[in-house]
């Protein structure tokens, strides 16, 4: 007896009943997407305040009375941590990867979807402690978002005592979590295809989600130990990452430790981390440029394999963020020369989203905007990042607000354009419902201009040599006042930019509830998610047969088919041609 | 089980056009594939907690204690060096062994051996464990912790405390799932499909345990 695949095994679906099993305690892929982005949205909410309270700060010096240093670095911190793990990865992973690889792949579910449920539940455990960290004497920590030691877990740094034991218990419980959902979907990618569903005609969103997965399995260990070695270190008083030191005027029990080792591991967990929140953010996009475009994405095969190679190359330009931290600087230069590799498939990925673009059909719908303002921001923050890349550049831009414009332009708002685009994009697919474009638009175009007003002053504060994390800048010499003018309406753009999200969130909810019925495909897309029976799917997603896929996702304005898009899974004797015949299409 | 998942040649098929294949790219049973992957994702946090060891053990600015006096035991009024963790290596050895005719067992579906095989395999884990509780309860008592070492370097009680326990942890949750498992096996969960691969992926994750284990002997004991 061999092995049975699983499309070809007999269907057990046991439909949930309860409101309890079906919208609470539910194992269906699609509701824990949900849950998951609900979650995720909802903690950073959370983000986005205390990025304003920063910006208040920084803005306006010494006007904001309740806002002393060490909240403003707890500000700090809990916003970098929350955006990069709780939300980005979150979002992209659990959210969009759940909702859309069973889908886009023709599984009825996740391989096990009990491990799933539980996979979001365990999210919302680590939430749940980070959040307490607010409440707990001593507050939130304020070490940073990489929680650099000694300083993370030394007396004087904001919330040394608890609130770096909760970082840590919070973030080790993620890995847990995420670790559960992520064996589940490289699994489910690799062993659950429908019937005709090679690798090759993946839709690149699932490319980018897989790999992006296979990505945070082997990075994450690396968070995960480190957490436990500084917990250690705080609770136990080893000495894993604690030298000898003196601290207000004590000498520590701590000897021999080393500092460096912490921010290796850290990297080396947090280089692929900013590829695991890209990945999911080039897959995603690839597929909403290429429907509105209404053509085929340029360069599938490389695409791919440009998401194969940047994920490989990730694991080896780690030390690039320590450039300045007293590793040996021979290190600097190898890892300066992986680091400009990467840009070779990262820019053969852009030049690809560009040239699909050209001269095709462009629909500017709301989706569309994002996408495209994502290829701005992206090949922004891109570029900048070349200069950082380099160990000479680096050196005198390092820790300057150079530094904080290339991130948030390459890894904040980038994915976040690509998030928007994809949740306005599936939006009628999870929810039925058409959301209200006109206040889409209004949301693009405020939060568009917003980040760039936000950010590109922030490359000029940073060549002045503007420090970053500095609670306020007091008085300089080498700063000219206009420095302060810039950094007061950054914090209005910022602000700008913050209540504009209000938009959305509001266009979300009220479409749910009152938004205009729409039908499963209003984007006239090719991909195996817009063409099952019932909108938004029912549970097991596809009803009793499984789709059998025909061809890849990107059939779009092809010649000799009267409509301009053929599905993945129209059988070539279906589809509507001109000359009456069969049409196949691009079946690798 | 399937006979096709054992024999690996035999079979025309080239990696080539499983992965170029729809379906699936590996012809195993999912959980069999889950498995391996978190077995991989589990070999980085290992591999992290070596790498922070020999950093630590380099950094450190107290002499690292010599491991053959440390985990030496006094025997017949001599000191023998290594011989706890000689037995106790051993007895994960053999683990493995029984835990492998589990797995032989399971192709027959010879549920009573597999039972007994899989209930020895606890069993040797279990005293694995036990004999760790001893060696931890033994060095505890001449006054090695976590933050100190009156032999030397402080980092050696803090790394083997956290990494042999770490890996202590791993065995206790194996001893709990094999048994979990063995339990299932004979109560006959397993026959309605007749799919006897949770024998083999319960190996799996077994050898693994005790392969980091021989990494963790050569590592800590043997430098």
């Amino acid at each position: 007896m061999s092995y049975i695949p699983i499309a070809d095994q007999k269907d057990e679906m046991h439909d949930p009943h309860s409101f309890v099993a079906k919208y609470v305690w539910s194992m269906d892929h699609k509701v824990i997407a949900i849950q998951y982005g609900t979650i995720a949205v909802g903690v950073g909410l959370v983000a986005l305040v205390l990025s304003a309270l920063m910006r208040l700060q920084l803005g306006y010096p010494d006007t904001f009375a309740f806002i002393d240093p060490a909240e403003y670095y707890q500000y700090v911190t809990m916003h970098g941590m929350i955006m990069v793990v709780y939300l980005l990865t979150a979002l992209f992973l659990g959210g969009f990867g759940n909702y859309l690889i069973p889908l886009q792949i023709g599984a009825r579910d996740m391989v096990f979807p009990f491990l799933n449920m539980l996979s979001v539940w365990v999210y919302l455990l680590s939430v749940i402690i980070l959040m307490a960290s607010f409440f707990v004497s001593g507050g939130p920590t304020g070490a940073g978002w990489t929680l650099y030691p000694p300083q993370a877990i030394t007396e004087g740094t904001p919330g040394a005592d608890m609130g770096i034991v909760l970082m840590l218990a919070s973030l080790a419980v993620f890995i847990v979590a995420f670790t559960m959902g992520g064996l589940n979907y490289v699994t489910t990618v690799l062993q659950a295809r429908t019937h005709g569903m090679t690798l090759m005609r993946m839709p690149l969103s699932v490319w980018g989600i897989f790999v992006a997965t296979i990505l945070g399995l082997f990075a994450f260990p690396a968070l995960f130990v480190s957490a436990i070695m500084m917990a250690f270190d705080k609770l136990l008083g080893t000495s894993f990452f604690m030298p000898a030191m003196v601290s207000i005027g004590e000498t520590l029990e701590h000897t021999g430790g080393s500092p460096v080792l912490f921010q290796h591991l850290f990297w080396f967990f947090g280089h692929p981390e900013v590829y695991i929140v890209a990945l999911p953010a080039f897959g995603l996009v690839s597929d909403v440029l290429s429907c509105h475009a209404r053509k085929n994405i340029f360069g599938y095969r490389m695409m791919v394999w440009a998401i194969v190679a940047i994920g490989g190359l990730s694991f080896i330009v780690w030390a690039h963020h320590m450039y300045v931290s007293g590793m040996n600087p021979y290190f600097g230069f190898f890892f300066a020369f992986t680091t400009l590799i990467i840009a070779v498939p990262t820019a053969i990925k852009v030049y690809n989203w560009v040239l699909t673009l050209w001269e095709g059909n462009i629909r500017l719908t709301v989706p569309m905007l994002f996408a495209c303002g994502f290829i701005f921001t992206f090949l922004h923050g891109g570029l900048t990042g070349i200069f950082l890349g380099n160990v000479t550049v680096d050196l005198p831009l390092s820790d300057t607000y150079f530094v904080i414009a290339h991130f948030h332009m390459v890894m904040g708002v980038s994915p976040v354009m690509v998030l928007f685009a994809s949740i306005y994009h599936w939006f009628p697919k999870m929810s039925g419902k058409m959301f209200n474009v006109t206040l889409g638009k209004i949301h693009f175009w405020a939060t568009f201009f917003g980040t760039y007003a936000i950010y590109l002053p922030m490359h000029y504060l940073g060549f002045l040599g503007v420090p970053r994390r500095y609670y306020s800048m007091g008085t300089t010499e080498f700063l000219p006042e206009s420095a302060n003018t810039l950094n007061a309406n950054i914090t209005l753009a910022a602000i700008w930019v913050a209540l504009f999200q209000l938009v959305f969130i509001f266009n979300m909810i009220w479409s749910l509830w009152r938004g205009k019925k729409c039908d499963g495909n209003p984007w006239e897309a090719t991909s195996l998610e817009w063409q099952t029976p019932e909108n938004p799917p029912a549970h097991g997603n596809w009803g009793p047969e499984l789709p059998t896929v025909y061809r890849w996702a990107y059939e779009y304005s092809v010649p000799g088919v009267k409509a301009d898009f053929v599905p993945q899974n129209i059988a070539p004797e279906d589809v509507e041609t001109t000359d009456g015949k069969a049409y196949i299409g691009h079946e690798d | 089980m399937s006979g096709e998942s054992l024999s690996l040649s035999g079979h025309a098929k080239t990696v080539v056009e499983d992965w170029s294949s729809d379906k699936q790219a590996f012809n195993v049973p999912w959980g069999k594939f889950m498995m391996w992957m978190f077995l991989v994702s589990d070999t980085f946090i290992f591999s992290c907690f070596l790498v922070g060891y020999m950093n630590v053990r380099r950094t450190t600015t107290d002499p690292w204690p010599y491991p053959s006096e440390v985990f030496a035991l006094e025997m017949f009024g001599t000191s023998v060096p290594l011989i706890l963790i000689a037995i106790m290596t051993f007895i994960l050895i053999t683990s493995s062994g029984t835990m492998a005719l589990a797995v032989r067992f399971a192709h027959f579906k010879d549920k009573k051996k597999i039972f007994l095989l899989m209930a020895v395999t606890a069993a040797l884990g279990a005293s694995f464990v036990g004999l760790q509780a001893f060696e931890w309860s033994k060095l505890i008592a001449e006054g090695v912790r976590p933050w100190t070492n009156p032999f030397g370097a402080p980092q050696f009680g803090s790394i083997f405390f956290m990494v042999t326990g770490f890996h202590g942890l791993h065995v206790s949750c194996g001893v709990i799932y094999l048994l979990v498992i063995a339990r299932k096996i004979l109560r006959g969960d397993y026959d309605k499909k007749g799919d006897y691969s949770i024998v083999e992926i319960t190996g799996l994750y077994w050898h693994f345990v005790d392969l980091v284990w021989v990494f963790i002997f050569a590592f800590f004991y043997l430098w």
